[in-house]
């Protein structure tokens, strides 16, 4: 009746694991009484889960991204201190048996649940904005699509509870993976978490691209995109044509475990190191599917604030698709020491350095933007000069690792460790706070307190340091990674300063917190009411924070990359938000994502669980879901004209005049009398 | 200006790229073609694990003397057949004529049928001759491979369903014409990956 599943489940005898639970279940608990006390529900229910709106969309993906950052941080500070600990005859606190659900747990939460989350979180956030148009392609399979990932979320904390999780590593090499080998369900529940939410990212990357190349503002050529859109058109083209590789190969692993397949085992000609290529080559572009948004943040960011267009665009936009392009012929890098031999190695090797050039190209085209320029440094650009410098150490010691035989000697150390934590943090999470920062007024209209968020730069950038450059120093000294205990004791100091990192670390994510709080209470005294605080050079400058639910009353008409910069310089707000508004037409909200979430977490723990009822239940409800929206033929709303020309007006009007220096403008008028041009124009169209 | 130059800028004179949001079917079509691209990649990682595994037999049999070459023929007539008609059904939906519709995805409909029998027939024998997919590496990479294809197509055919009802109860809406349309792009795609399956398995047995 209930498969593989009864009471021995729940891990009782640990009281590491059911402290986190009983933590995580009174937190849940307390939010719930507060949501329902407060008599929330319905409008998180109407203007949140149900919502199709991307900003919206948005903001969900990096709360959920905030929340599994906890988690896998939780994990983290768990390794270093049991490394911390357990050198010579000491062993620590943590067997190791669940040292390596940890360190499983760790990377599988950081790439998929929190690095993804961002980086989507922030190109649904901002590309539609930036594009100069009302919503994504496809707004309903939007909603689908984030929730979907929420239910990979879903399965992934519910292995704390009930069972446990993968012990392989965060990408289940075979024959471990095998069932032979973990014949417990911590791999099940590591495929279904991972097939359901890569579903969800397969379905974004559809979406987003479609938005790139489909949508965009009248006028708006491919060059004269923002950049931030064509890094994110790189990383959706890789998540179109990488992410369906994920799921093969790991249908593949699930038909071994379910129904005794031979893909990866080691019987009857099963091949494990063809798994170990089909993941890579998903693996290495998801690298780049991360990184390149936040290259594209950066780029957004050094131009804004040096107050200059950025130099290079062009360059940029080739080194972008380029990246793009050579991110699929890498992947061999992850195990020179398979033994495909000299010729392939060599190839694999060549072609990984080369993708140090158009990266350099784009740390040059920084720098350049900012020389000469008048740069203010504000918190977002802290974030960028702090990756500059962490993401050209991690990448040199990249291209270090991408000679085969240095590469032999340093394969899964913790030299390859610190690499990969150096562009992880240095670059994806680095952009991921960078654009937090520098979009957060847009989304909310106030902007974060710049003290604390200059407190939580420094504590990240110093804790990286700490808690990385001794990883590299105890992989050079033959450290291993996934090692739970050490007998050599030289190696506790550098372990003992590694924790210290993670722990100043800590204190930046605690006060990351600490500013979204006081950011939210002093909310009044940061409000920014000009919809420009940074005095940005892009279309999602251009209209007020937050923006209303249609983005544009008018769509914009686009002459130049910088487009909202050059409509600034020339004065000619007017051109932007001409007064002859329409009725708009907008989707309206649907639960479909939610449900059809749900019924993917029941279809999955029943598979996990091998429970047939319940997954056919799960397949039913879901199929059921999709039906009903499929018959729905009012999927539209309509915003009146009316509606739209008196938001228009009342925003305008806050609207204060551009204060960093006077705009010179073409008929000598000063910002304010342009717009209160444009009101008269307004109030005679209604008139 | 040239032909090529007008069929790029249209008559509006405006290049396409600079024309801003195009209109829903445009969008709409262009997203499912992404689609499908996708799903063309996930049977390009399963092709590439039965190159891989189909010398792996682990002294089990092999493909050429499992296959009958007749009967695979004849289910390939079946679904490039049905790719005709249906290409006939999309037409019929733009002229607006529903009878004549019904009529061509029915066609469809049955050609799907009897390949899915055909297919059903052959895995059936398969395992009944002791040639399941557990038994070595190259049969887990056959079933897997043209598992998923008629995977594919058995979804296909429930979509048509679907779309037969809908052009029932809601008639020809855009949003239906929408769906038959991508529905037409998918059952063409699936004829793409048969032929590389056609080509690379059967043709191709050792």
């Amino acid at each position: 009746m209930l498969g593989r599943l009864s009471w021995s489940a729940i891990p009782l005898d640990q009281p590491i694991v059911m402290g986190t639970c009983g933590t995580i279940v009174i937190v849940l608990a307390g939010l719930v009484t507060l949501v329902t006390v407060k008599r929330w529900w319905p409008y998180l229910w109407r203007e949140w889960i149900t919502s199709v709106d991307h900003k919206r969309i948005g903001v969900m993906y990096m709360v959920l991204g905030l929340v599994m950052l906890v988690r896998g941080f939780a994990d983290a500070l768990m390794m270093r201190s049991q490394l911390a600990l357990a050198a010579g005859h000491a062993l620590g606190y943590l067997p190791p048996e669940h040292y390596d659900q940890i360190f499983t747990a760790h990377g599988t939460i950081m790439i998929f649940f929190v690095a993804m989350p961002f980086v989507i979180g922030l190109m649904n956030f901002a590309l539609p904005l930036q594009l100069g148009v009302r919503d994504v392609a496809f707004p309903v399979l939007n909603s689908v699509s984030f929730w979907l990932t929420a239910s990979g979320v879903a399965l992934v904390n519910l292995s704390l509870f009930v069972g446990e999780f993968a012990r392989t590593g965060w990408l289940a090499y075979p024959p471990l993976s095998e069932l032979a080998y973990s014949p417990g369900v911590g791999v099940d529940y590591y495929l279904w978490s991972l097939q359901l939410s890569g579903i969800g990212t397969l379905l974004s990357g559809i979406n987003l691209t479609t938005t790139i190349l489909k949508m965009r503002a009248p006028g708006m050529g491919y060059l004269r995109m923002p950049i931030f859109c064509w890094t994110a058109l790189a990383s959706n083209l890789l998540i179109v044509a990488a992410f369906p590789v994920l799921t093969a190969t790991f249908a593949m692993l699930l038909l071994d475990r379910y129904c005794d397949f031979h893909f990866f085992t080691n019987e009857l000609g099963g091949n494990p190191m063809m798994y170990i290529n089909l993941i890579w080559i998903w693996g290495h572009p998801e690298v780049y599917i991360l990184i390149l948004p936040a290259f594209g943040v950066f780029s957004e960011v050094v131009a804004t604030f040096s107050g200059k267009p950025l130099f290079g665009y062009r360059s940029m936009v080739a080194a972008t698709m380029g990246i793009c392009v050579l991110s699929f012929i890498v992947w061999l890098h992850h195990f020179f020491t398979m033994g495909a031999g000299a010729d392939v190695n060599g190839f694999f090797g060549i072609a990984t350095m080369v993708i140090a050039v158009p990266t350099g190209v784009k740390v040059f085209n920084w720098l350049f933007t900012m020389y000469g320029g008048r740069v203010r440094f504000t918190v977002p650009v802290y974030w960028t000069l702090g990756f500059i410098v962490t993401f050209v150490i991690g990448g040199m010691t990249g291209v270090l690792m991408a000679i085969p035989p240095a590469d032999f000697v340093l394969h899964n150390s913790l030299f390859l460790v610190a690499h990969f934590h150096n562009v992880a943090i240095g670059g994806v999470v680095f952009g991921a706070m960078a654009g937090y920062t520098y979009w957060f007024p847009k989304a909310f209209g106030f902007k974060l307190d710049e003290r604390l968020g200059k407190a939580v730069f420094w504590c990240w950038f110093v804790g990286f340091y700490l808690a990385f450059m001794p990883l590299y120093a105890l992989g050079l000294m033959g450290a291993t990674r996934r090692m739970q205990h050490y007998p050599d004791a030289h190696w506790q100091p550098l372990m003992l300063v590694a924790l210290a990192g993670a722990v100043v670390i800590l204190i930046g994510v605690a006060l990351t917190v600490v500013q979204l709080a006081k950011s939210i209470r002093e909310r009044r005294a940061n409000r920014d009411e000009t919809g420009d605080p940074w005095n940005g050079r892009t279309l999602e400058w251009s209209i007020p924070s937050p923006p209303p639910a249609w983005n544009f009353s008018v769509l914009p008409s686009v002459e130049h990359v910088d487009a909202y910069w050059e409509t600034k310089r020339e004065g000619a707000v007017r051109r932007l938000i001409p007064g002859n508004f329409r009725d708009l037409h907008l989707p309206r909200n649907t639960p479909v994502g939610i449900f059809m979430a749900f019924f993917a977490v029941i279809l999955g723990f029943a598979l996990i669980w091998r429970i047939e009822w319940l997954a056919a239940a799960g397949l039913v409800g879901a199929v059921a879901v999709a039906l009903r929206e499929f018959w729905k033929t009012d999927r539209e709303e309509s915003v009146p004209a009316r509606e739209v020309a008196a938001f228009e007006q009342a925003h305008t009007l806050r609207r204060a005049p551009w204060r960093a220096s006077p705009i010179p403008t073409r008929g000598g008028q000063s910002l304010p009398s342009a717009a209160a041009c444009l009101l008269q124009e307004v109030s005679h169209e209604r008139g | 200006m040239s032909a090529g130059e007008q069929a790029l800028h249209g008559f509006s004179g405006v290049a396409l790229a600079l024309r801003g949001p195009a209109p829903t079917k445009v969008v709409a079509g262009f997203g499912f073609w992404l689609f499908l691209l996708s799903d063309i990649i996930m049977f390009a990682a399963l092709f590439a694990a039965y190159a891989v595994l189909s010398d792996a037999t682990a002294g089990g049999p092999a493909g050429a003397g499992l296959f009958e070459k007749p009967r695979v023929f004849l289910e390939t007539l079946c679904l490039l057949t049905s790719s005709v008609t249906c290409g006939f059904g999309t037409l019929a939906m733009f002229r607006a004529d529903t009878r004549a519709t019904y009529f061509w995805m029915g066609i469809t409909f049955l050609l799907g049928v009897c390949f899915l029998t055909i297919e059903g027939r052959e895995f059936a024998s398969m395992v009944a001759a002791g040639a399941g997919p557990s038994h070595s590496a190259f049969l887990s990479a056959f079933f897997a491979l043209v598992g998923t294809h008629g995977l594919h197509v058995s979804v296909g055919l429930i979509w048509l369903i679907i779309m037969m009802v809908q052009l029932k109860t809601l008639g020809l809406e855009p949003m239906v014409t929408r769906r038959l349309y991508c529905f037409g792009l998918f059952w063409h795609a699936l004829d793409i990956v048969w032929i590389g399956v056609f080509t690379i398995v059967y043709l191709g047995a050792k």
